[in-house]
């Protein structure tokens, strides 16, 4: 690939942008010096990056470093074949500065060099032509989260999210997993993307027994983290709450301003179709005619950031398809994964002749809702809502797409909300995808540790824009014998301009599960 | 011993979670900040405790293996680069804050403790810590005693050296010593400290490490002056200092630098040849009125633009723009070569003129960023290590920067250390006879030289031939000498 054809995160609107982030915070603490250096890796103040002093429990260590990790022997040499391995200029931009540690989640807990950043670079360089692609270097790119904290704090502009991408692509491809690690893989990815699966399999136990997948493993292997995975897996279910079902149309209130697709999703839909339908009511509210194609389906970004890759593009080809046919003028998405995924189309199909044009007319098109909200102005009147709620930054909101200001924003705009700032705010809560569910270690220390900065705020509520992300830290917080109410921000503006009294969000707003 | 039984060892010491000894997971530590000097290992450990340190440098010393101690990684000068058949000793996971003692103004931390998080565990108390190396975000603290690190308000406030009130010290047998003051401010004997901070790990391995607090400054004032050369900003940095004012700070950037932070955090830098950004803090009418001073001063050597800093966020801004700037570099070169060599500060404008003479010579790009109050001058060689022969002829480039540093009065570094890199220019700066006192008090610590061998000093002498596991010296086979 030439220069030319790379996407430049300098010059494309997605990307953060560090220039705004000493303006993000309206409590800045520190002083004007730690501001200026926590600046310099594109935080907003010292506080939003890791802070403690805490180091992963022996437990967590065990499975990374430790000999609690199984391993399945495989091995090719070298790591990486001529289907878009990492690009070696891409790599070549890491300058090994280090900057990137203090906001890697992995790093924060295990403070070793291979579970960092420009650690994981490192083994990729290695993996061009040194070293193999073996248990070893797959394990420190499986611990990865891809939070992309790293390419929102690095100066050099190092593009990460291309990078372990591309790598995941690669292991999927040449690395052989444990016949258990294969088949829990499986079972999420047969899963997860399809609603009427997802619904069924609901009930932690029924999925459980379903699929017979206890017996299935037991056979597979001795050292097995079924057991831990299948845990973090039901206590992350929330209750099926009653489903609300999305109209394919909903016109606009007063004037039309706007033709907009929304993005239903898999996960939002089946768990959270609250938020689907507050999402159109706002948009409608806002002068937008909102269209939900009914066969829609997954946008792709689970399988995306797990390096599965002919699944993702499929998925992206279908999604292409879908909302192509309603001549529109945004695609509005309200899962922060589903939207990083969605306005990478354009990268990701970049070699299909007859998907490359197209889904780069698509990819201009997609916009997470606060930040379509932001750009196409308010009409309609906000009642007020006197409450206090930490909001939560979504990696792949955040960091991915730059949009850190236009929630808040949302927010504030509504009378007597008031937005507090959660420490550690850089750092991932361990959600991450299927992160929580194949890594369920280091992802509940992230929960845990996330649960008690948000704690620490004294905020009612928790406002936050990943389905992902709420599961995760209601799940910690009951861990922990503690419950807040949660919501998204297109809840909030719903509630806000309905007139909704303040309790409806906070009354019973827990995640049962 | 062998590899096997070593890494056993270690893991009957930390675990098997402290451990690093498969060879991929090795190469990762295979350099530090500092790309150009590579390395692989034999062993990584990460020890959680001062009891860990002193026993796998016990197992080293009784091994005869050599060891070197690691903190963030982010050294420019190869100071933590391994040794071949040696431990590497990460201190990465000792990052508790111990003690803080804010009536005696002092924190008691551990090595791996970052820079950044002692401010502000003693923001709220309304007090700080000094020294501020640009990766302060990321760096250790025991890096930082280590490489005796400055950063841009070392000017007024000195270097780490100025900073550190004690440390426990694991020496190269593995006993524990204290060196330096407890609660009070004085400590007879020999100042140790002032040999231990700065002595790039050869000495010991601290493990515990008392520093001092600042109260913050009543008022700070920043401006950034922009100028058509970079000598009529030397010429303003002259000025400003003959005045007698000592500002908090003084950096000046050349066209390059802005550019590369331009891209990287749109700080809003105006386009100049140099541009100053001057620091003042003190009690509220003082630096008011060395403020107006400087702003003469900036005016008199023809500054195009001055900006003051309104209020914090601008202020913030200035700084966001300077503290990026290595990092930046990534930006607008693939590979970058920094030397930290220092001049007086009267030749400032000579030898940036020599650098920029040296750069069209060999046709290379050299961009400047520095510390221009102390002479603390970062020249970076750009370059792309793609194209054969470019690094060799970055280096030699950065070389003869360094030489003619030398030669105006300067000095190799101020605050990056020797390491591994800048060794070889030892004997520019130093007489045999120089070195020679300074290794005698070297092998008192580590006489069997296995404290971070090989760095500092062109040809270890005295204690040990060369790094490496140890060797008896002939002269000592012989029965002709013992060791110090």
């Amino acid at each position: 690939m030439t220069e030319q054809d790379r996407p430049d995160p300098r010059q494309s609107g997605n990307r953060y942008d560090a220039t705004s982030a000493a303006e993000r915070r309206d409590d800045q603490s520190g002083t004007t010096r730690e501001q200026a250096m926590a600046g310099a890796i594109g935080a907003g103040n010292p506080q939003d990056v890791g802070q403690s002093t805490f180091a992963a429990t022996t437990d967590s260590l065990q499975h990374t470093m430790g000999k609690d990790r199984p391993e399945s022997g495989s091995y090719t040499f070298p790591a990486f074949d001529s289907h878009h391995p990492p690009e070696k200029d891409l790599i070549d931009d890491c300058v090994h500065c280090g900057f990137c540690l203090p906001t890697c989640p992995t790093y924060v807990l295990f403070g070793e060099e291979m579970d960092s950043p420009r650690g994981r670079i490192y083994l990729m360089n290695k993996g061009l032509t040194e070293e193999p692609m073996n248990d070893t270097m797959v394990r420190h790119w499986d611990l990865c989260l891809g939070c992309m904290a790293c390419v929102t704090a690095c100066p050099s502009g190092v593009q990460y999210d291309k990078l372990i991408e591309a790598t995941r692509a690669q292991v999927e491809r040449r690395y052989e997993r444990r016949a258990d690690d294969k088949a829990f893989r499986e079972m999420i990815f047969q899963l997860f993307p399809y609603r009427s699966r997802l619904r069924l399999a609901a009930g932690p136990l029924r999925l459980y027994q379903r699929f017979g997948i206890g017996d299935k493993l037991k056979k597979a292997g001795v050292m097995s983290r079924l057991p831990a995975r299948m845990r973090a897996m039901e206590a992350l279910m929330p209750k099926l709450q009653k489903e609300e079902k999305i109209p394919e149309h909903t016109s606009p209130t007063g004037e039309r301003r706007r033709r907009v697709g929304v993005l239903t999703g898999c996960v939002q839909q089946v768990f959270f179709s609250q938020v689907n339908s507050a999402t159109v009511r706002v948009l409608a509210a806002e002068g937008c005619e909102v269209v939900a194609p009914k066969s829609q389906g997954c946008c792709g970004a689970l399988s995306t950031h797990a390096g599965r890759e002919e699944e993702s593009l499929n998925f992206a080809r279908k999604t292409i398809d879908t909302f192509e046919r309603e001549n529109l003028d945004n695609v509005i998405v309200n899962a922060a994964g589903c939207g990083s995924t969605m306005k990478e189309y354009a990268y990701l199909l970049r070699d299909d002749p007859e998907y490359a044009e197209r889904a780069k007319r698509f990819s201009a098109k997609v916009k997470d809702v606060s930040e379509f909200l932001q750009e196409i102005g308010t009409v309609a009147e906000r009642h007020p809502l006197p409450v206090a709620a930490a909001y939560h930054d979504a990696c792949h909101l955040a960091h991915q797409q730059g949009v850190r200001q236009q929630p808040r924003k949302t927010l504030k705009q509504i009378p007597g909300m008031e937005v507090k700032e959660i420490t550690e705010a850089e750092v991932c809560c361990g959600s991450a995808g299927i992160y929580n569910m194949v890594e369920p270690e280091p992802a509940a220390e992230l929960g845990e540790r996330k649960a008690k900065n948000v704690l620490k705020t004294g905020a009612q509520m928790i406002v936050t824009s990943n389905p992902g992300c709420m599961l995760q830290i209601q799940a910690s917080l009951k861990k922990m014998g503690r419950e807040i109410p949660m919501a998204h921000p297109a809840e909030v503006l719903d509630a806000s301009i309905r007139g909704e009294p303040v309790e409806t969000l906070l009354d019973g707003r827990g995640l049962q599960g | 011993m062998e590899r096997g039984q070593l890494i056993r060892a270690m893991e009957s010491i930390l675990g098997t979670e402290g451990v690093v000894h498969e060879r991929e997971q090795l190469r990762s530590y295979e350099c530090d900040g500092l790309m150009n000097y590579r390395v692989i290992p034999d062993l990584v450990v990460l020890p959680e405790t001062a009891e860990h340190v002193q026993r796998i440098v016990r197992t080293c010393y009784e091994e005869g293996i050599p060891f070197v101690a690691r903190g963030s990684g982010t050294g420019l000068s190869g100071g933590a680069l391994p040794v071949e058949s040696g431990v590497l000793i990460v201190l990465s996971r000792m990052r508790k804050i111990l003690e803080v003692d804010i009536p005696n103004q002092r924190i008691v931390v551990e090595p791996g403790v970052i820079n950044i998080w002692v401010s502000q565990e003693v923001a709220g108390e309304g007090y700080y810590y000094a020294p501020d190396p640009a990766s302060q975000i990321v760096s250790s603290i025991g890096g930082n005693l280590a490489e005796n690190s400055g950063g841009v308000h070392c000017l007024k406030y000195g270097f780490t050296t100025n900073h550190v009130m004690g440390a426990e010290v694991v020496l190269a047998d593995g006993s524990i010593v204290h060196i330096g003051g407890g609660k009070a401010p004085d400590a007879p004997g020999y100042e140790l400290l002032g040999a231990l901070v700065g002595s790039e790990g050869t000495l010991g391995i601290a493990t515990k490490i008392t520093l001092r607090l600042l109260r913050k400054p009543e008022a700070v004032r920043t401006l950034l002056a922009a100028f058509e050369d970079t000598e009529a900003a030397g010429d303003a940095v002259s000025a400003i200092i003959g005045g007698g004012i000592v500002p908090a700070a003084i950096e000046m950037m050349d066209a390059l630098c802005i550019e590369a932070v331009e891209t990287a955090v749109h700080p809003g830098f105006p386009e100049a040849e140099a541009i100053l950004i001057v620091e003042l803090d003190g009690p509220e009418a003082e630096a008011e009125d060395q403020f107006q001073r400087t702003i003469e001063a900036c005016e008199e050597a023809n500054a195009s633009e001055i900006r003051i800093a309104e209020d914090d966020a601008e202020r913030a801004l200035f700084w966001k723009g300077r503290k990026a700037a290595f990092a930046a570099m990534g930006r607008i070169s693939n590979d970058y070569y920094v030397q930290d060599s220092v001049v007086p500060r009267t030749e400032l404008g000579a030898v940036l003129k020599r650098i920029n003479q040296l750069g069209e010579e060999y046709g290379m790009r050299v961009a400047n960023v520095f510390h221009a109050g102390d002479g603390n001058l970062h020249p970076l060689v750009l370059y792309d290590n793609d194209n054969p022969g470019e690094a060799e002829k970055a280096e030699k480039l950065a070389g003869d920067i360094v030489l003619t540093c030398l030669e105006h009065g300067g000095s190799l570094t101020g605050e990056h250390g020797i390491g591994e890199d800048k060794k070889k220019y030892m004997p520019k700066m130093f007489t045999d006879d120089d070195m020679a006192t300074m290794q005698l008090l070297r092998c008192a610590f580590d006489p069997h030289n296995l404290c971070n061998p090989g760095k500092i000093f062109p040809t270890p002498r005295l204690c040990g031939e060369r790094p490496g596991p140890f060797r008896m010296h002939p002269v000592q086979k012989a029965g002709l000498a013992e060791n110090f």
